[in-house]
């Protein structure tokens, strides 16, 4: 059994932190969830950045407090993660912005419903019809065979089902 | 007996964390991120990071809390489970 200190306690929470956070952020279909799984993957960075400093027995990186021979915790990743939370928040803040501007747009937050809405918003702007799905394009013009079949599909994921949505 | 309070902490942060992406009351998942912020600023403590940890109190959990929630009524997902109930039952 490996040793179970509390370095490795907290190494364990800062990655499973930052591993969840990326996850949510690759797996979710709502873009306010993909704005929290941000925050939580922020968050598992923090406390690896603060791990790095950490001594065990050390004392607090304060001058003039406690004994001043004793070995103190490293300040600098510290203070490097004391400008982050504040940068997190900024960054959370235009996000939120932002979303509110997409909400305001389309009226929707959900991913999927998005694409399919700016789809229909570019085929309307570009005055064609938005096709149906990639085996249904625009105009009947058959698509030529994909020479590649993994990038053929790339980014759409079912036929646009929303046909009451065009004008 | 510090490594306890870390492995207690740690676990309840991963819960809130998988709670965020599962739960589906967007107000219950701001509320579980304030929760992984807390239990940030306990192990800042117990890592010698009094200012970390001060910081990410009032800044990470509260300031960005109350961000969320506020956003939160501006894109119509305030939904609380009581009101929703009210309403539907008006």
């Amino acid at each position: 059994m490996m040793s179970f200190t509390f370095e490795t306690v907290v190494l364990i929470g800062a990655l499973g932190l930052a591993v969840i956070g990326a996850l949510g952020m690759v797996i979710s279909n709502h873009l306010f969830r993909m704005l929290l799984a941000l925050a939580i993957a922020e968050s598992g960075a923090n406390l690896l950045i603060v791990l790095t400093g950490f001594r065990a027995g050390g004392v607090a990186p304060i001058l003039g407090a406690g004994d001043p021979a004793a070995s103190m915790v490293d300040p600098i990743p510290q203070v490097l993660v004391l400008t982050a939370i504040v940068i997190g928040v900024g960054v959370q803040a235009l996000a939120v912005a932002l979303l509110i501007k997409v909400y305001q747009a389309y009226g929707t937050l959900d991913v999927r419903e998005l694409r399919d809405r700016m789809d229909a918003d570019v085929a309307a702007a570009a005055g064609v019809e938005a096709d149906a799905s990639q085996d249904a394009p625009a105009g009947g013009r058959p698509l030529s065979p994909a020479p590649s079949r993994g990038t053929a599909g790339f980014g759409r994921r079912s036929p646009a089902p929303a046909d009451g949505l065009r004008p | 007996m510090i490594t306890w309070v870390a492995l207690v902490v740690v676990v309840l942060m991963l819960a809130s964390a998988v709670a965020v992406l599962l739960l589906r009351s967007f107000v219950a998942a701001v509320a579980a991120s304030s929760v992984v912020g807390l239990g940030l600023t306990v192990l800042f403590v117990l890592m010698r990071a009094p200012d970390v940890a001060m910081t990410e109190a009032a800044v990470g959990a509260g300031l960005s809390g109350v961000i969320l929630a506020l956003a939160l009524r501006r894109l119509g997902l305030w939904h609380i489970e009581a009101a929703a109930e009210d309403r539907d039952r008006a």
